[in-house]
């Protein structure tokens, strides 16, 4: 039913979902970010790797609007959104996991969803203290909706357990469940590995790529476990203090000295990424 | 499956409880207790008379709005009697005398012999909703410029705003030369509560006066049976959640799409528009509004929500009726019989927010989730969470294996390793 999972040479030619042009972020004299270009194609998934300092997660905050660029900008779906609110990219369908899970710990599994729903759903306090008929037409479909997102990740068993007392690899899950719910064009995922044994990480790469096929999404990730990397993604691209140092298929990163370079260093010592 | 059906008729016994306490009430008081024997009846009038149980459920209606702020927001509010003094000047404004010296003479649906004198004279029951929305239109002011800080910083603001608004009415009698609330002397009489088509419920009345206790119980339990369900419908829906959310991850709600002003706005707006339903009630309660607004009211009311348990509305109103009644009632009828038992002249309610400051740290000593607590902080503060364990359970794995390790190696160091990694792991 998967799509294959090699890599796919057209991805370039497809139209983008998100590209940022020339961003630059100073934090006082420290430059962060350095004039990157980067471009999630539609239906891609996209890898962002780096060894460690190297601005990945700023970077990544300036896609979801947490940080704003000193300088370049941000489109979506052909909308400059580099000053739009995170809420608002949100509900016009970036979504977002966590690097260090932050699920609504005291709201079950099935809220977590719902809550993600909320720019999608209409009712007001009026409509809901009254609990007007299309009230509960829209509260139905959305319990409807997470339920169908919870079996989509496979933990459809526990929609009414708290967040908090889920396994650590059901609350990743969950929180992509919960990225889900936002309907989006581009999930954004943040070391979802983390804290994954080498088996559930192989499963992993099979799940982003049910996810991008049936929900129509592109992915860009944030990664460190290379394995991972270079079989779920079509592209990548390598940060460096800052800066862009390659982009291309994980054959052409792999084979990039540039990149070795980065992470081994030049007299060959194995840095870490942890 | 017990264990829903069992959860389902607590959901369920909760406002059946209410309503069946709030019936008893009143034909208790209403039927038997004039027929009771003179000492009860004296009893009932010293310990808990009818007009006590009245006020105390304004307390109720004010404690549930701030329990929308705190308990299902997540936002400490220090200044909540803001919005207790907004309604209570507001019905005052509406229903007196007062806007003569303004040359105002306006009457709408006010009981009759109201409707012709002088000044503003509004039904009670309007009143009641355009005190609460006009409340509500203040929340979302102060809100505004507010919100946009966090915790502790706005815990302060808010207190700031709680000092600033009742100040101003107490000062209020030359605000750009206009008399806006008399300043301490207050706005009163106000107009008593028509009772309109319900007359016939209420024995036939047309207003009701001082001495309808019974009356205005019954219109008051009402009103806070209207605050409880609406702080029920609310926190089920979609911007329950969201506020659920919010109270537990601003940053992660945030990024599902939650938009963090527009729905803590909305927190505010429904608990200022509680604060000015019970401020309308107090001030028809008590036919006058006199700037006594003070920081301490906005202590009490947030000690009620503390006590009777955050977020649930069962708790809150438990919390209220207590400390209330404690505040109104309890103490001073407990300094009069200690007094009189063991002769001493203790002067019991100048020492009740010494005895609330005791409750208090005792029950954030022994029962911090409050007397009711909501399901989900229970879980929080008596169960360590599965995670949590598991990586306890993963750190002694580790620990074993460590002084495994150590035993076959350096079998002289193995005790000292493992009380080493016991005491990284606390």
């Amino acid at each position: 039913m998967s799509e294959p999972t090699m890599t796919e040479p057209d991805a370039l030619s497809r139209p983008a979902v998100l590209t940022a042009d020339h961003v630059t972020i100073r934090f006082g004299g420290l430059v962060a970010v350095d004039d990157v270009t980067f471009t999630i194609p539609e239906g891609t998934v996209v890898s962002l790797i780096g060894p460690n300092g190297a601005g990945k997660t700023t970077f990544f905050n300036v896609l979801t609007g947490l940080y704003q660029p000193t300088s370049g900008r941000v489109d979506f779906g052909g909308r400059d959104i580099t000053f739009l609110a995170p809420h608002r990219r949100a509900a016009i369908g970036m979504a977002r996991t966590f690097q260090n899970i932050r699920l609504f710990n005291l709201m079950t599994a099935e809220e977590n969803v719902m809550v993600a729903m909320h720019a999608h759903m209409r009712s007001g306090v009026i409509g809901t203290v009254l609990r007007a008929p299309w009230q509960r037409r829209e509260e139905r479909v959305a319990h409807e909706t997470a339920r169908d997102l919870l079996d989509f990740v496979g933990i459809g068993k526990t929609f009414g357990e708290y967040a908090r007392n889920l396994s650590y690899g059901d609350q990743r899950r969950l929180e992509v469940a919960r990225a889900l719910a936002l309907k989006p064009r581009v999930l954004l995922l943040d070391e979802p590995t983390a804290g994954m044994n080498p088996n559930e990480s192989a499963r992993f790469t099979e799940f982003v790529h049910r996810v991008r096929d049936e929900k129509k999404v592109s992915v860009l990730l944030i990664e460190h476990d290379m394995s991972v990397v270079m079989r779920v993604s079509e592209r990548i691209t390598v940060l460096d203090r800052g800066q862009q140092i390659a982009e291309g298929t994980p054959e052409q990163i792999r084979a990039s000295e540039r990149v070795v370079e980065a992470y081994l260093g030049k007299s060959g010592m194995r840095g870490h990424g942890a | 499956m017990v264990g829903a059906v069992l959860r389902g008729l607590r959901v369920r016994s909760w406002p059946l409880g209410f309503t069946a306490a709030a019936v008893i009430v009143y034909f208790f008081y209403d039927r038997i207790l004039p027929n009771l024997d003179n000492s009860v009846q004296s009893g009932f009038q010293n310990w808990l008379p009818i007009g006590t149980i009245t006020y105390c459920l304004v307390w109720v209606m004010l404690a549930l709005g701030l329990n929308i702020v705190v308990g299902y927001a997540g936002l400490l509010d220090l200044g909540y009697v803001a919005f207790w003094a907004i309604g209570g000047y507001t019905a005052a404004w509406l229903m007196s005398t007062f806007a003569f010296d303004k040359q105002i003479h306006f009457s709408f649906l006010a009981p009759n012999g109201y409707n012709h004198a002088v000044g503003i004279h509004i039904s009670f029951w309007i009143v009641l909703v355009v005190g609460a929305l006009f409340c509500a239109l203040w929340g979302a002011l102060i809100g505004a410029p507010t919100l946009r800080l966090r915790s502790d910083y706005l815990a302060i603001v808010t207190l700031g705003f709680g000092e600033i608004i009742p100040q101003f009415f107490r000062n209020g009698e030359s605000i750009f030369g206009q008399n806006i609330s008399n300043g301490t002397k207050g706005i009163t009489p106000l107009d008593p509560i028509g009772t309109g088509p319900l007359s016939p419920v209420l024995g036939g009345k047309a207003v009701l006066g001082p001495f309808d206790l019974i009356d205005k119980y019954l219109i008051f339990v009402v009103l806070a049976a209207i605050c409880m369900f609406v702080s029920l419908r609310i926190r089920s829906g979609r911007l329950g959640r969201a506020w659920l959310a919010i109270r537990e991850d601003e940053l992660a709600a945030s990024m599902m799409g939650v938009p963090l002003m527009r729905t803590k706005l909305a927190a505010y707006a429904v608990g200022a528009f509680f604060g000015g339903i019970g401020g309308v009630a107090f001030a028809s309660y008590n036919s006058s509004t006199i700037p006594t607004f003070s920081f301490s009211d906005s202590i009490t009311i947030l000690l009620m929500v503390v006590v009777g348990g955050m977020g649930n509305v069962w708790g809150v109103t438990i919390g209220a009726l207590v400390i209330s009644w404690i505040n109104l009632k309890g103490l001073s009828q407990f300094g009069d019989w200690f007094n009189g038992q063991f002769s001493t002249h203790v002067n019991f309610p100048s020492y009740n927010f010494l005895i609330f400051g005791i409750i208090l740290v005792l029950m954030m000593l022994f029962r911090r989730e409050g007397i009711l607590p909501e399901s989900r902080t229970r879980q929080l503060l008596k169960e360590p969470s599965r995670t949590e364990m598991e990586s306890v359970g993963a750190d002694i794995e580790a620990a074993e294996v460590e002084s495994e390790l150590v035993e076959d190696i350096a079998p002289e160091f193995a005790v000292q390793s493992e009380t080493e990694t016991l005491g990284s792991g606390e």
